[in-house]
């Protein structure tokens, strides 16, 4: 029996030809890039003149290239006058960049892909980069056939799972306290590297008594994870000569993300397994770019380089390249700026390449927000859910194939994009737009290439100075920090640690002693069952760019239970079932998952427009780094009386 | 407590290649310093990111003293060592070897083997019409990713090895069969979609022959307009996750029409997943005629 209403492909998203401009009737109409470009600057100075800069906000691009990203967000700091830039590193490791940057001064992962094959231990902690990251795992696979044990913490046992000496099959968001009874064992096993601790880190006693309460028996009660399994993961960890902690999503997709990023850079710090070659903390990145785009200043709080907005010499130096005058204080970040649109306060937005109608939790909530603005230019190469809602919408250049340029990947490696393909129809360069854009609200840039905007942050940002165009086609990228064009760093961050001299050794690593605090979503009898999201090895986000292909491994949009749940609830493989959690509901055809425990569901955020699974995500954000807690939503699945079960390959 | 053994640095090795005194590192093979010399010696089974695995034979060399001809691919190079590369007996053999495969073989496909034909004085044909080949099987085209054409396969291995403990560690396929018949298939040689072939096209990257192609690659060589000498190769970054892989991009008319990754590529060592090799189309996807 088929269901007529699920089809096996995805809608197919046709790029963006020719601008758009919102008419009178109401409706999108075709325009040229003259009346498009003139309604967009006309409607953003519009809104600066009325409510003042801060009522702008710039939605920056985790995949376009750094030089675009440089010039998104000098455009909301020079031309509009605002700090309101932020991108959707905000839905993913947001968290990881607080976390690091709050304990390391840095917001990158400490060690390179590399240093994976070369290290005895690996734990892969909420991370099934077998899936979402698979050349990343290759690297693991080496590590793993040269010797290395490697440890999966995640509450599924996944195809990363499936490579580990050990799963440690945790309840959703209970990673502080499995984190904090590793660390106590460590610390009560006599483990701990003492001689580290003292001299490079900062705040241990108040440590080591947050962690006093977690005893391995203690946090089996509440991870659900043997003390066994837990003691041997403290052992193996601290006993290791070199060890790689890795983690994605799992860990920063919370409303604590911030604390359980904390938590690991904890055991890293405990052990002294940061630092050293082969030792180190790697968050996996989950767009191309995402990484640079918080490097180029394309965030609220930073200036390009990573460089604090609230420091003064950091801000003149800026003003005087610029010739502008920046605000002395952070702007508002995506979640904020989402909140600001509710409250009144942010009147226009320009989202480049990003999909928040259908990307955020919560999703119904965002598009209401989206369409109480003033004044939205959306610039994308697909005519997107939230494009729909734009007023202006301006066809952009694929950055991966269409623009020259640079991205930075996971380990901090800025490589060259280079044009093969040109755009198609009227599609333009996002550089070249923003200029045009700039130009008419009486900034005279021009940028005859990607380079002399590469080039004017090198001037402005020490990490990237070394960095020329010809030196990142030399060595095939180059890692920062790069300060000099003379030589290149270690591969890995912070050796500055294991200095003898204390000058040289500088600012002193803080343990961070963290709470745990359990999902926001909580289970009861209307909600029994924990549903999580994640990735799947052929789909990417949103699916507006992975259902351009024929995969022969789609098979589109499932609940993914349990047996024991399935049977529990008397539904069958492939039969369509409702979702509902306090949000909204949805429905979706059952998959059967063995790797599943228990208690707990997934499903994927790949086929909105098919299933729309942001309608059960909860919104509750990380105080600090505003990230969403997608990965922990109560729901309850009930059957259809009147269908009949249908195969959900169908 | 475990530990990797992370290696010492190499010595040097000083032998003597045609004549000429050569230095390699230790470790190295005699193919490494025959490339460092700018020697073309042919290979076909030998793949850069893998593990030699000697099946075809057709880069041996002479070793002086040696009693058998030895391959460059894989003989590692030793102080004192007299290697001749050209001489008649590894010519011979080369010949010998490229006959075989080309009488039982479609090599119209393979990289450089017309020109090694012409250089050895390789007369395929010789055996006669009747020669046992596996040319005539045909292709198998079961998904919208990658087609594969066994009658162009020479059993090299590569595929097996990139798919199994040496890169991709999916092992989808394997050798089947026994004697001439023995083939490359996935489990009961079945169609793709029902194995546990998981599309990274690693295969495709390190097949010598084009017996593992693009979809795109095989219809536009079955429609007449497959034309490499109009394409472009330009290196780029995947547009997906965070990783970084670098793919190489095959343009002919202004449409992707391949995806490759460099081999000496620090991150990808020639390795891409599904969406990398395969997930270029969202970009060329245009309504109507552009």
């Amino acid at each position: 029996m088929k269901d007529r209403n699920r089809n096996r492909t995805p809608k197919q998203y046709p790029r963006l030809t020719h601008p758009l401009v919102r008419g009178a009737d109401g409706e999108l109409h075709r325009a040229t890039w003259e009346e498009a470009l003139d309604a967009a600057a006309r409607g953003f100075a519009a809104t600066t003149d009325a409510h003042g800069p801060d009522a702008f906000g710039m939605f920056s691009c985790a995949r376009s290239t750094n030089e675009m990203n440089y010039v998104a967000q000098k455009f909301a700091r020079v031309v509009i006058g605002t700090n309101n830039v932020d991108s959707c590193n905000r839905t993913c490791h947001a968290p990881s960049v607080a976390g690091l940057s709050a304990v390391f001064g840095s917001g990158g992962g400490t060690s390179s892909y590399a240093e994976v094959e070369e290290t005895d231990l690996i734990v892969m902690w909420g991370s099934n980069a077998r899936f979402a990251h698979p050349i990343f795992f290759q690297h693991v696979l080496k590590g793993i056939r040269g010797g290395a044990r490697m440890f999966a913490v995640d509450p599924r046992r996944t195809g990363t799972a499936e490579w580990a000496d050990r799963w440690l099959g945790l309840d959703v968001g209970t990673d502080i306290p499995l984190a904090h009874a590793v660390a106590r064992e460590i610390i009560h096993a006599g483990l701990a590297n003492t001689a580290f601790v003292e001299r490079a880190t900062s705040g241990y006693e108040e440590y080591a008594a947050a962690v006093e309460p977690w005893t391995l028996a203690a946090a089996e009660q509440v991870t659900g994870v043997p003390a066994e399994a837990i003691r041997e993961l403290a052992h193996a960890y601290a006993t290791a000569e070199r060890a790689q902690l890795c983690w994605t999503l799992g860990i920063t997709e919370h409303h604590n993300a911030t604390d359980n990023v904390r938590a690991l850079i904890n055991l890293a710090l405990l052990t002294g397994h940061v630092g050293r070659h082969g030792s180190g903390l790697q968050p996996l990145r989950g767009q191309n770019n995402v990484q640079g785009g918080g490097d180029m200043g394309a965030i609220p709080n930073r200036l390009p380089g990573f460089q604090d907005i609230l420091q003064p010499a950091v801000r003149e130096r800026f003003e005087t390249a610029w010739d502008a005058v920046i605000q002395p204080r952070y702007g508002l970040n995506l979640t904020e700026m989402l909140d600001g649109i509710e409250r009144g306060t942010l009147k226009a937005v320009y989202c480049i390449g990003e999909n928040p109608a259908q990307s955020e939790a919560d999703n119904e909530h965002t598009v209401q927000r989206l369409r109480a603005l003033d004044h939205l230019v959306v610039q994308d190469i697909f005519l997107t859910k939230t494009a729909l809602l734009a007023d202006v919408v301006l066809p952009a250049s694929a950055a991966w194939c269409e623009t020259e340029g640079t991205t930075t990947n996971s380990e901090r490696r800025v490589q060259r994009v280079r044009k093969a393909v040109r755009p198609p129809g009227e599609a333009r360069d996002d550089i070249d737009i923003l200029c045009d854009l700039a130009r008419r609200l009486g900034h005279d840039w021009k940028y005859g290439q990607a380079q002399e905007v590469w080039d004017e942050l090198r001037a402005v940002s020490p990490d990237h100075a070394g960095m020329t165009y010809a030196r990142l086609e030399e060595h095939q990228g180059i890692q920062w920090p790069c300060p000099s064009e003379d030589r290149l760093e270690p591969t890995y961050l912070h050796g500055r640690l294991w200095e003898a001299d204390p000058e040289r050794r500088g600012m002193r690593a803080a343990f961070g002693p963290v709470l745990h605090s359990p999902p926001v979503d909580l289970l009861d009898d209307d909600y029994p069952l924990r549903l999580t999201t994640g990735r799947r090895l052929d789909s990417y986000n949103t699916g507006v760019q992975s259902s351009g292909f024929a995969s022969p491994l789609r098979r589109g949009e499932n609940i993914e239970l349990s047996p024991e749940d399935a049977a529990a609830y008397g539904v069958a493989h492939g039969e369509e079932v409702r979702v509902t959690s306090r949000r909204g509901s949805v429905t979706a055809p059952v998959w059967i998952d063995a790797g599943l425990r228990p208690g707990l569901a997934f499903m994927t955020l790949h086929f909105p427009d098919e299933v729309d699974t942001n309608q059960l995500t909860i919104e509750a954000t990380c105080p600090i780094a505003g990230t969403a807690e997608y990965k922990a939503a109560a729901v309850r699945i009930d059957k259809l009386a009147d269908r009949q079960a249908v195969p959900s390959w169908t | 407590m475990t530990s990797v053994p992370l290696g010492l640095p190499r010595r040097r090795v000083e032998f003597e290649l045609d004549g000429e005194t050569v230095h390699v590192l230790e470790g190295d093979t005699i193919l490494d310093a025959c490339t460092a010399a700018g020697k073309d010696i042919p290979t076909l089974c030998y793949g850069d990111t893998l593990t030699p695995k000697n099946a075809c034979r057709v880069c041996v060399v002479e070793v002086e003293g040696a009693r058998t001809l030895a391959p460059a691919c894989s003989r590692r190079a030793e102080p004192g060592m007299k290697v001749r590369t050209g001489s008649e007996r590894a010519r011979h053999s080369r010949r010998l070897v490229l006959e075989l495969l080309a009488s039982s073989t479609d090599l119209s496909t393979t990289p450089h083997v017309a020109g090694w034909i012409e250089e050895y004085g390789a007369e395929p044909a010789r055996f006669g019409p009747d020669a046992a080949t596996v040319a005539g099987r045909g292709a198998k085209v079961d998904n919208d990713l990658y087609v594969r054409e066994y009658g162009k396969c020479i059993m090299c291995y590569k595929c097996v090895d990139a798919c199994g403990d040496q890169w991709q560690n999916t092992f989808a396929i394997a050798v089947a069969g026994r004697g001439f018949d023995t083939t490359i298939a996935v489990e009961h040689d079945g169609p793709l979609p029902d194995s546990a072939c998981v599309y990274c096209g690693n295969c495709i990257e390190v097949c010598p022959t084009g017996a593992l192609s693009f979809r795109s690659e095989y219809e536009m060589r079955a429609a007449g307009t497959w034309d490499e000498d109009a394409q472009t190769e330009t290196t780029t970054i995947c547009a997906y996750c965070g990783v970084g892989c670098n793919l190489t991009l095959h343009v002919q008319d202004n449409r992707i029409v391949k995806v490759g990754s460099p081999h000496d590529n620090p991150i990808t060592r020639g390795n891409l997943c599904i969406k990398g090799r395969f997930g270029y189309q969202h970009v060329q996807n245009v309504q109507g005629t552009e």
